[in-house]
């Protein structure tokens, strides 16, 4: 490596194959405690319904199972070894003492259906974070039933089409600006609604006369990202609320961003009719690598009575209950009340920051991706130069002359002892290279950030097969994903 | 703050290198009108001694030190204490999903493992990555088989968990298609010959529980013969997934939707869970998930990746299988390591220990109360049905720190008095005994209210 990164040093890592590798008959990690009442007879019990084999289940030792997934751990880039620049996905810190509090016993070990009036506790924990949650985004009524994103998307348009359908029809159509998420426009299917692409302007923004001309009686809402995919914010949301609003549409908002709006303002207040927001970045929630996630969906108060059931209830008595009884609710999305965990764990970080320490993370998100912005401006081409929020987005222009483009950067990055950033996202960017540091790194680990991505660039020019053949620093190099979809082994045979 | 890094003097100097005065500067974008001048109104910054005794606070108001004998979906294993030590590193807790996977064979690997373990068990060809719950697991294997068979409606049994129904008519009700439920016969279970009835050319697919809400297991190949007969696919739902260890699989199923909830995850007040989808190999392209396959690096070396993307969001948007995008990782991973602490023997012998508490426990309560749907096998759950309401039982119980059966009024008023009870390996003989004596008291004191009428109306 000619550029020498003082982020990351190689080092031993241990070699581990597949856990049925290491499996012999006899071997045990289990010990259960005697029976106290009289054994079965499995076969007169179950009949013909009794299993005899399991397969090729695994037997192994505790010590072997330990050693198994501790060495993969060490395979993986994690948030706990630094900066994780992925756009949209808000990597930030996960506070522990979020995990202590969620396996205190009574919290850990709750049946969902155990009697209300031992249920107090938990049900204090959904009302305390509801009212949070409202309070930060200024809406007037909640569900914490979805469990992420993509399904408080789906339940915030079962919203949108039963509010439509109490007026007389639900309409046809979802406005998805082309530089939104790909769940949206694919929640907007599964809702049955009719998908139609609205482009952004020459400033990455909302195109208002596209939307004037595209708005009609037939559009149910526009689901929109704000600020954007861009990291950039809709400056003229309170337009495109009227333009929709004018005509019965409502206004939506996929909250993924709202890292960059927390105690700075309220999307309640710029419009929004219904929301959904993600524990599982906003709020500190540990990604887990891929879930579990949380997508609370919060209304105005003319989308409340749809609301899926259970909706949590102050009793008269001064007790927490659930009301079933909700004749206009658009049902269940989720058995029981949702990712409960994860309410837990999102409340102690409310808890944690209080309304200073929450408007300060926003500040430092805001500050990070700007620095970042000022740091590689020039060496990186910015195709929209309007303000940045908590992301921001290059592209690959001046590299790809050299043949290095966006994932071949990326995939360097790892070399440098970084996560790559967000690849090819937006669409409406080519070779896009979408970085959001959030509030959780230091201004050293930015630096280094910055030092790498420079690095890189120098890398380009002077030799770019280095950075399109990388990572060379892994335990594996770039994998045949082609092969894998082809071909598809999705299990160990022996 | 003490989750921020930077002292005043950093946050100084980084404005000063963006060229911004202050930090309002970079909120300048947003409209004045909308921005925020006030403090939130929620609770002050509290001090991490303080959020511990605040949630202890919560802890204790509920349940904390209860047993239990509910089920119903949600079922009280004991959790091998290496679960949370494995989870707890940084690295598998606070990774994000492994798209690049260069810098995440960890998480490829052990999801490849619990795709084999899912497999194994359910006697299925492949299975995903994971779903968010049973319940929607369920809904979307039901969608699934609508795409493969290219019908519109479906038939639902009765038998299926209350919640699992209400959250397939959610989805199904905005994609126009139509439910049909069939009833459970006297044995509790789905009657081949009611369901033949049930079953038109327009039927995707049926949807069973085995075993099923009140615990008993479905004839499930005499139903997959019934539902291939005419055309339709069976999809079965297994919210219980230790049964497994000892109940033979739905080997007729096309496709199966899990519930791995008990494979060493909290209860947590109903999640997060771990919903799973398997299926024949054959059918795999109009799964919904995340999948990970296996390939080779450009040195030939074994390594891992996510695979067939192009059914899903990010790639086909509109026309993707489904909207998940963010699944349960982190709880796959807790089943991953249940599954191979209790492996090939261990896992039968845990399911052999549930079915003879809970074999004990119906025969103790059958002595005082009738128990029902007793023709059929079952595994870890039981019907009983009492003079008394359960209610009324069930509150006198709590007394014991004991929390008695599911009331079944809420969702099958035709069954009157009859409750749903769960015994798992942590569920002792002594618990039984006493909830069994509280049940044998009520009867005996309804019985004697009705021997003396007079007695009570005095």
């Amino acid at each position: 490596m000619k550029h020498m990164t003082r982020k990351a040093t190689r080092h031993v890592n241990q070699n581990e194959g597949l856990i049925f590798e290491k499996s012999s008959p006899g071997k045990a990690a289990w010990k259960l405690a005697p029976l106290d009442v009289p054994d079965v007879d499995t076969k007169k019990l179950l009949g013909s319904s009794e299993r005899r084999d399991l397969g090729n289940m695994p037997e192994v030792s505790e010590i072997e199972i330990i050693r198994h997934f501790t060495r993969l751990s060490t395979w993986n880039y994690a948030i706990d070894l630094g900066m994780y620049p992925l756009g949209s996905c808000t990597m930030k810190y996960n506070p522990r003492v979020n995990e202590a509090v969620s396996r205190l016993d009574g919290i850990a070990n709750a049946h969902p259906y155990q009697p209300e009036k031992i249920s107090q506790g938990a049900l204090r924990i959904i009302k305390i974070l509801g009212d949070c949650l409202l309070e930060i985004t200024g809406m007037d009524a909640i569900t914490l039933q979805p469990a992420a994103g993509a399904h408080g998307e789906l339940t915030g348009l079962l919203l949108v089409r039963a509010y439509h359908d109490s007026k007389g029809k639900p309409r046809k159509k979802v406005l998805i600006p082309d530089s939104a998420h790909g769940t949206n426009p694919a929640t907007a299917a599964m809702v049955g609604y009719a998908v139609e692409n609205l482009k952004s302007n020459a400033q990455g923004m909302v195109d208002i006369s596209a939307l004037e001309s595209q708005m009609n009686d037939e559009v149910a809402a526009l689901m929109l990202t704000n600020p954007n995919t861009l990291g950039v914010f809709e400056q003229e949301i309170h337009k495109i609320a009227d333009i929709l609003h004018a005509k019965g549409g409502l206004l939506y908002m996929d909250g993924a961003n709202m890292n960059a709006l927390v105690g700075k303002v309220r999307p309640g207040d710029f419009g929004v009719d219904v929301m959904h927001l993600n524990l599982h970045k906003t709020f500190s929630t540990p990604h887990g690598g891929g879930g579990p996630g949380s997508g609370p969906v919060a209304v105005k108060k003319v989308l409340e009575p749809f609301l899926p059931k259970p909706v949590l209830l102050s009793k008269p008595e001064g007790t927490l209950g659930f009301d079933y009884d909700r004749p206009q609710s658009i049902g269940r999305v989720r058995s029981f009340y949702g990712n409960f965990g994860m309410f837990v764990r999102a409340l102690a970080y409310i808890l944690a920051n209080g309304p200073d320490g929450l408007r300060q993370t926003t500040e430092d998100a805001v500050l990070n991706a700007n620095y970042i912005r000022k740091g590689l401006e020039g060496v990186y081409d910015l195709p929209y130069s309007s303000a940045s929020m908590h992301e921001v987005v290059f592209s690959d222009k001046l590299q790809a002359k050299k043949g290095a483009r966006t994932m071949d950067i990326a995939k360097r990055l790892i070399d440098y002892g970084f996560h790559p950033y967000t690849t090819a996202f937006p669409l409406i960017v080519p070779g896009a290279m979408m970085i959001e540091p959030t509030e959780s790194e230091s201004k050293e680990e930015l630096d280094l950030f910055l030092e790498a991505m420079n690095a890189i660039a120098q890398e380009v020019e002077e030799d770019a097969e280095i950075v399109k053949t990388a990572p060379h620093s892994t335990r594996v190099s770039r994998l045949d994903e082609t092969a894998a979809a082809r071909k598809p082994v999705l299990r160990w045979k022996p | 703050m003490r989750y921020l890094p930077k002292s005043p003097a950093d946050r100084k100097a980084m404005l000063k290198a963006i060229g911004a005065l202050s930090i309002d500067d970079l909120f300048a974008p947003i409209p004045g009108e909308y921005r925020l001048n006030r403090d939130l109104k929620i609770p002050r910054q509290m001090a991490e001694s303080e959020i511990v005794d605040w949630f202890r606070e919560r802890s204790r108001e509920n349940g904390d030190g209860h047993v239990t004998f509910l089920g119903a979906g949600a079922y009280y294993h004991y959790r091998p204490v290496i679960i949370d030590s494995l989870i707890s590193r940084g690295e598998f807790l606070t990774a994000y999903t492994p798209y690049q996977a260069e810098i995440s064979q960890g998480t490829l690997q052990s999801i490849f493992e619990f795709q084999t373990m899912i497999s194994e068990l359910t006697g299925m060809e492949v299975a995903n990555a994971s779903m968010y719950d049973g319940s929607t697991a369920a809904a979307e294997a039901v969608m699934m088989a609508a795409r493969l068979t290219g019908r519109r409606s479906v038939t639902v049994a009765r038998s299926v968990h209350p919640e699992y129904r209400e959250v397939l008519a959610t989805y199904a009700f905005h994609q126009g298609m139509p439910l049909t439920t069939v009833a459970f016969a006297e044995s509790g279970r789905v009657e081949p010959k009611q369901l033949e009835n049930a079953i038109t050319s327009d039927t995707a697919c049926v949807l069973i529980q085995s075993p099923n809400f009140f615990g008993t297991i479905e004839d499930v190949e005499a139903l997959g013969a019934i539902a291939h007969a005419k055309g339709a696919m069976l999809v079965v739902a297994i919210p219980e997934a230790v049964s497994l260890g000892i109940v033979e699989p739905p080997r007729s199923a096309d496709v199966i939707a899990m519930e791995a909830q008990s494979f060493g995850v909290p209860l947590g007040f109903g999640g997060p869970y771990c919903g799973v989808i398997a299926t024949r190999e054959q059918f795999v392209r109009q799964m919904p998930g995340r999948l990970v396959g296996q390939t080779t690096d450009r040195n030939g070396k074994r390594g891992f990746v996510l695979t067939l993307a192009t059914r899903e969001q990010h790639i086909r948007r509109e026309k993707a299988t489904s909207n998940i995008c963010t699944n349960q990782a982190l709880i796959a991973l807790m089943a991953n390591i249940f599954m191979t602490v209790y492996g090939k023997v261990g896992l039968k012998e845990l399911a052999r220990q549930n079915l003879a508490k809970t074999a004990y426990a119906a025969q103790q309560f059958g002595r005082h109360a009738t128990v029902l749907f007793s023709g059929g096998p079952r595994f870890n759950e039981f019907v009983i049905q009492t003079s008394e309401d359960p209610y009324a039982i069930n509150s006198r119980l709590l007394g014991h720190k004991i929390v008695g059966g599911l009331p079944l009024k809420k969702f099958y008023p035709e069954l009157g008095n009859a409750s749903l009870w769960c015994c798992t390996e942590l569920t002792s003989r002594s618990m039984i005994d006493t909830a069994v004596g509280h049940v044998a008291d009520s009867e005996r004191s309804v019985r004697s209210a009705r021997e003396e009428p007079e007695e009570v109306a005095r």
